[in-house]
């Protein structure tokens, strides 16, 4: 049993909007889902860099190339951010890379699936970062010091993410034909799995309840997916994509769009291991940190070799 | 070669310098030893895909024949790159980029000292700005090759072997033709052969600080200032271009 | 696969221009003082955040307990006469 003075006075902080930092009193529950959550964000970002990576070298222009790359190391550094937050509470980068190559921690689901055509950068950046966005604006009021501030620079950052991807996307949905087949092809492709970013429906989300009287979540799954669905409806319209949904229509009386159903099985299994690229994409993670082992070995007996001068000067 | 005729050939050489090695580094993103690290060398591809832009528009303006710079990255074939061998060697492991950067960046921040007081207001203001983002590779590899050499015993022969391979590449860097010699006639840059005592005092003081004593001499590279590259280039290209080249009908922004 | 080698973690501090004071940014890991200090330019610094840069071994840092806190911080909530709002001036006194 955990103090209850303490877990009262712990509540009582979190419903006066204030942070709890890293060495203030916490359940064992919430620092757990907190490593939990915070980890596979950062996973996510780290595993992200792949699908968009392997198109650097194809850009097809100078400009598009510098951007793409700007924007793949952006989500190297959102990973180092979110490692940093996650090892404020007690768990090493070790221990957190080790979880990820052994398949204990998780990453968003979104990266295992492959990006086929250079649309494909534009669908990424306009619906998975749009996505992600919308999540991350809501986490930079949740409740841990850490994790929020790591998110209000995140956002920051992210800004012209989005709008890298909505770019090369609407150039080409307003492109040559074949351009504008390969702008739609990426858009069906990415569009429910950008849905099912934001998790399973509230009736069926078991993480929900402490989570939201701790708040380190703010919104729920459902209030999240709403949002993003209808501010990116308009912006599939003015550059001519169909979203691959015939449900989808607005509602005048909930001032939101009705959508379809969600094929959640599509997503278990992706989740499970099986979706296309799973394998590819912890392997390619594990390949270059194994191969980086001699090169930290390295910088640590040289950096011990520095101090072991100094003491003997 | 009159004087402009030439000034177009050398700034496309610095531009295929900077882009071919901007893509290798590229080529390492979500692949370096760790997160930070990973970071620091798509730092140095992005600043040298900026230098490879900045040249391409300057070879475009002084041309006059409207091409801008994407017409240079994506619409020449191999032999009409001029870039150095050096630069389109594979990155191996840590220790070959490391040791392929270090000859890149000591030679060019010593040409890039010099080419900054040029009276070619173009090529003054390149340097001027490329020197900064030089300096700071040069020291990024150069404290690489400082811990590797003096590292474990793995990384000590691991960056051995690397420099040991790459060390004939650097020849090219100081070769002199026509383009060069009318531009250093003209007093617009640097006579590179007055550049290479400092470029070896700069890399004796690295391998002294790494405890690597000797380098091996092997042959002599030569060709890529001529068209005529190593095998890999020509696997490099065909990726770089596979879009513009595939969709010849449509454009890219 | 062992818990390898993690690096060292360093405190990144940014001055973002000559005048103003240090702010923390964030932390890394790294293997010492001089990797520390270019993976925070490349890390924290890649939109002109800075000027200048401090690493300082995040072991080094001594904090404040939060359990101090009240003894800590509650001494000055009633020493509200520091505050220049504290003060009543004559009307009409200027440049004060």
């Amino acid at each position: 049993m955990e103090d209850v003075n303490k877990l009262e006075a712990f509540q009582a902080k979190i419903d006066r909007e204030e942070k709890i930092e890293p060495k203030d009193w916490m359940p064992a529950d919430y620092r757990k889902h907190l490593i939990r959550q915070i980890s596979q964000h950062a996973h996510s970002e780290v595993v992200g860099m792949q699908p968009e990576g392997q198109w650097i070298s194809r850009a097809p222009s100078l400009r598009a190339k510098v951007v793409l790359l700007a924007k793949v190391q952006d989500e190297a550094g959102h990973g180092l951010y979110l490692y940093s937050a996650a090892e404020s509470l007690s768990i090493s980068r070790d221990e957190l890379l080790e979880q990820l190559h052994t398949e204990k921690a998780k990453y968003s689901s979104i990266f295992n699936y492959p990006t086929l055509t250079w649309a494909d950068m534009g669908a990424v950046g306009w619906l998975v970062d749009g996505a992600a966005i919308v999540n991350q604006v809501s986490l930079q009021r949740t409740s841990y010091g850490p994790y929020s501030r790591g998110m209000v620079r995140i956002c920051k950052e992210e800004s012209f993410h989005q709008r890298q991807g909505y770019e090369v996307i609407s150039d080409m949905a307003l492109g040559s034909p074949e351009q504008k087949q390969m702008a739609q092809d990426a858009l069906n492709r990415m569009w429910w799995p950008s849905l099912m970013m934001f998790g399973p429906h509230d009736a069926d989300s078991p993480n929900t309840g402490n989570a939201t009287k701790w708040k380190i979540k703010r919104e729920t799954n459902d209030e999240l997916r709403q949002k993003f669905i209808d501010k990116t409806v308009q912006q599939a319209e003015v550059i001519g994509l169909t979203i691959p949904d015939p449900d989808l229509k607005w509602n005048e009386e909930r001032g939101h769009y009705d959508f379809g159903k969600i094929d959640w099985s599509e997503l278990k299994e992706v989740i499970h291991g099986c979706g296309p690229c799973n394998k590819q994409r912890l392997n390619h993670h594990r390949k270059a940190h194994e191969e980086g082992a001699w090169v930290r070995e390295a910088a640590n007996a040289y950096a011990q070799k520095q101090r072991d001068k100094k003491k003997v000067a | 070669m009159t004087v402009d005729e030439a000034l177009v050939k050398y700034c496309l050489r610095l531009g295929d310098d900077a882009m071919i090695l901007g893509h290798r580094l590229s080529e390492l993103c979500s692949k370096g030893p760790y997160l930070e690290e990973d970071i620091a060398l798509t730092n140095i591809s992005l600043d040298l895909f900026g230098q490879t832009r900045m040249m391409y528009t300057t070879a475009g303006e002084l041309e006059g024949k409207g091409r801008k710079e994407d017409d240079f990255a994506y619409n020449r074939l191999e032999p009409e790159f001029e870039n150095v061998l050096l630069v389109e060697q594979p990155n191996g492991h840590f220790g070959n980029t490391i040791a392929r950067q270090l000859i890149f960046s000591v030679f060019y921040y010593h040409l890039f000292s010099e080419l900054k007081n040029s009276p070619n207001e173009n090529l003054a203001a390149f340097a001027a700005k490329s020197v900064k983002e030089t300096t700071y590779h040069m020291r990024h590899s150069a404290e690489w090759v400082v811990r590797l050499g003096d590292g474990t015993e793995e990384s000590h022969w691991r960056i051995k072997d690397a420099l040991n391979e790459i060390w004939s590449y650097r020849h090219e860097l100081f070769e002199q033709d026509e383009v060069d010699t009318t531009l250093v006639e003209a007093g617009l840059i640097p006579d590179t052969t007055t550049l290479k005592a400092r470029f070896e005092n700069s890399i004796k003081e690295v391998l002294d600080r790494a405890t690597i004593d000797e380098v091996a001499e092997g042959w002599k590279a030569t060709g890529g200032r001529r068209g005529h590259h190593s095998e890999y280039l020509g696997h490099i290209l065909p990726i770089f271009q596979s879009i513009p080249r595939t969709y010849p009908d449509s454009t890219w922004s | 696969m062992s818990a390898d080698n993690q690096f060292p973690q360093w405190e990144v501090f940014i001055q973002s221009k000559t005048g103003l004071p240090f702010k923390h940014a964030g932390n890394l890991h790294a293997a010492d003082a001089e990797l520390a200090l270019q993976n925070a330019r490349d890390l924290y610094t890649r939109r002109q955040e800075g000027t200048s840069i401090w690493v300082v071994p995040t072991d080094q840092i001594v904090a404040s307990n939060p359990d101090d806190s009240d003894a800590f911080f509650d001494p000055a909530e009633d020493k509200i006469y520091r505050a220049a709002t504290y003060y009543t001036m004559p009307e009409g006194a200027k440049h004060i």
